[in-house]
C-alpha cells in the first residue's frame, strides 16, 4: 500500500512537469518523424535501409528511456534537498517502499513510451507483427539501467547537477553510441569498440532482433544489457540504503 | 508522564563527538525548545529522536520506545516538521495531505476527512486545490506541518518552523504553534529567541554536544544572573556579554 501511494505521487510529480512530458514521448517522436524523412529522401536505388522505420523504430523506442535516467535522477535529488525524503524517512516506509516507489512508475512510463514510439511508426508504415509486442518488452532492462543511474545520481547531486549529467551528457553518450542517430559501421575503429563495451548499442540490438524475429540471436544482446543494469541497479540499492541509515540523503 | 527520555545518548561522526553524553527529560504535552548556536548539536538530536540516524552509544525512549531497538514504533507515534518546508511541490495541498495520512496507515476515506480537518485547522482552504509549489511560504509552512500532524502524532518535532516568514505569517503559525500545545508534546528547535519566550513551556540549551542548562526561561535568568533570555543564551552557550 505504502508503495503504491509512493509511486502514485511519483507518477504525478513527474508527469505534471511539461518538460518531461516532451522529453518522454515528445522527442522520440521527433526524431521517429525526423528518421522518416531522411529515409523517404534518400533514392530507392541507393539500396540504404540504415534509416529504414524497421530499423529506427527499436532504436528510437530504446533510446527514449535514457530520459528516465532525468527523470528518476531530479525526482530524488529534489525530494532529498528539499528535505521531503527527510519527512519520509521519519515515517514507517522501508526501503524497499521507496525504491520500488521509484522505479515501477518509471518502467511504466517506459513502456508506455515504447508503446507510443511503435504506434507512431505504424502509422509511418510500420508493418503490424506480434513482434512488436515484445520489442516493447525489451526496453524493461535498459530502462531499469537507466532509472539505476539516475537513483545513483539523484542520492548524491543537486538538481542541476543531475540535469547536467543525467541529460545533457548521458542522453549524448547513449545516443552516440547506441548507433541509432549514426550506424557504428559508418564510424568504426575505436568509437566502434567503445560501443560495443557499453550497454546501449546492446540495447538497441536486441529490439531489432526481436522485432525481425531473430529470437536466437539475441542472448549475448540482452546478457551484456543485463549485467550493466544489476550491477548499477544493485549500486544504487545499496548507496540509497547507505545514505538513508546514514541519514546523510 | 515523560514523552522522550534520553540517556547518555552520544553521537560522533569520526572524531567529531556531534552529541554528548545527552541526559534530558521532556514531558507530554510540553512545549520544549532546544536552543544552541550552529554545530551545538540540536539537528543530530533530533534526527535520533526521530529515528533517522542511530546513536554512536545511549538510548532514548520515546513514550517507553526505544529508539536504537523499537524504531518502527516511534516513528508511528512522532512526525517532523523539517527546516525547510519539504513539500511535494507538484502535488496540491489535498493530496501532500492524503499521502502523508497514508503512508503512516490511513485508509483512503480516513486520509480524506484527516485532510479536510487539517485544511480547516490550518485554514487552507482556499488553497486546497492548488499546487504546493505556488503557496507563498506562509501557506507552505502551514501546509508543512500539517503534513506533521496530520498521522495524529504523539509528539511533533518542528525544527525552525517560521524561517524566512515575514512577521505577520510568523505570528499566525505562534497562535497555530499555541493551540497544538494542548494535545501534542512538540519539541521546537529555532533561532529566534522571542519565539520560545511566546511559546515554550521549557527550554534546553545545547554547547558543543552538550546539554548545559534546562528550566523555564525564568529559571535559565536566575541561573546566570541575567535580565534576558539573549543574555541568558549567550552565557550558556560560552558567549561574553
Amino acid at each position: 500500500m505504502k508503495t503504491i501511494l509512493f509511486a502514485k505521487r511519483n507518477t504525478k510529480e513527474i508527469l505534471r512537469d511539461p518538460l518531461n512530458l516532451f522529453f518522454a514521448l515528445g522527442f522520440p517522436l521527433v526524431l521517429l518523424l525526423l528518421f522518416y524523412i531522411i529515409n523517404n529522401a534518400i533514392p530507392e536505388e541507393a539500396n540504404n535501409t540504415l534509416f529504414s522505420i524497421e530499423n529506427t523504430a527499436p532504436g528510437l523506442a530504446t533510446f527514449g528511456t535514457a530520459f528516465f535516467a532525468l527523470f528518476s535522477g531530479m525526482l530524488v535529488s529534489k525530494d532529498r534537498t528539499s528535505s521531503f525524503l527527510m519527512r519520509l524517512f521519519t515515517s514507517p516506509m522501508k526501503a524497499t517502499n521507496y525504491l520500488l516507489g521509484y522505479t515501477l512508475p518509471l518502467i511504466l512510463m517506459a513502456i508506455v513510451q515504447s508503446c507510443i514510439t511503435f504506434i507512431s511508426a505504424i502509422i509511418l508504415g510500420l508493418p503490424f507483427t506480434i513482434n512488436i509486442l515484445l520489442s516493447i518488452i525489451t526496453v524493461i532492462p535498459i530502462s531499469l539501467l537507466f532509472i539505476g543511474i539516475g537513483l545513483l545520481c539523484g542520492s548524491f547531486l543537486n538538481d542541476k547537477a543531475v540535469g547536467g549529467i543525467c541529460g545533457a551528457l548521458l542522453t549524448n553518450i547513449a545516443g552516440w553510441f547506441s548507433g541509432v542517430w549514426i550506424p557504428l559501421e559508418l564510424i568504426g575503429g575505436v568509437f566502434k569498440q567503445i560501443a560495443l563495451i557499453l550497454p546501449f548499442y546492446h540495447s538497441v540490438e536486441v529490439g531489432k532482433l526481436v522485432l525481425n524475429g531473430s529470437f536466437s540471436s539475441i542472448l549475448p544482446h540482452i546478457g551484456i544489457v543485463l549485467i550493466y543494469a544489476i550491477i548499477v541497479y544493485g549500486l544504487a540499492i545499496v548507496i540509497f540504503n547507505k545514505k538513508m541509515h546514514d541519514g546523510t540523503v | 508522564m515523560i514523552a522522550i527520555e534520553t540517556k547518555s545518548l552520544t553521537k560522533k561522526f569520526g572524531d567529531v563527538i556531534a552529541v554528548d553524553n545527552l541526559s534530558l527529560n521532556i514531558h507530554e504535552g510540553e512545549l520544549f525548545a532546544l536552543l544552541g548556536l550552529n554545530g551545538a548539536g540540536k539537528t543530530t538530536t533530533i534526527k535520533m529522536l526521530t529515528c533517522l540516524i542511530q546513536p554512536t552509544s545511549g538510548d532514548a525512549f520515546v513514550l517507553g520506545n526505544s529508539i536504537t531497538e523499537h524504531s518502527q514504533l516511534v516513528k508511528q507515534v512522532t512526525n517532523v516538521s523539517p527546516q525547510e518546508t519539504a513539500v511535494a511541490a507538484n502535488l496540491t495541498v489535498k493530496e501532500n495531505l492524503e499521502f502523508i495520512a497514508g503512508i503512516y496507515g490511513q485508509s483512503k476515506n480516513e486520509a480524506k476527512q484527516s485532510a479536510l480537518k487539517m485544511v480547516e485547522s490550518f485554514k487552507l482552504q482556499d488553497v486546497y486545490k492548488k499546487k504546493a509549489k505556488v503557496l507563498s511560504g506562509g501557506m507552505q509552512r502551514r501546509l508543512s506541518i500539517a503534513m506533521a500532524l496530520i498521522s495524529n502524532p504523539k509528539i511533533l518535532f518542528l525544527d525552525e518552523p517560521t524561517l524566512g516568514l515575514d512577521v505577520l505569517a510568523r505570528r499566525e503559525l505562534w497562535s497555530i504553534i499555541k493551540e497544538l500545545k494542548k494535545d501534542v508534546t512538540i519539541i521546537l528547535t529555532t533561532h529566534y529567541l522571542e519565539e520560545v519566550e511566546a511559546l515554550a513551556d521549557r527550554v534546553g540549551v545545547m554547547a558543543k554536544g552538550k546539554l548545559v542548562a534546562s528550566g523555564t526561561v525564568e529559571e535559565l535568568k536566575q541561573q546566570t544572573n541575567t535580565n534576558s533570555l539573549e543574555d541568558a543564551f549567550i552565557k550558556l552557550s560560552g558567549g561574553t556579554l
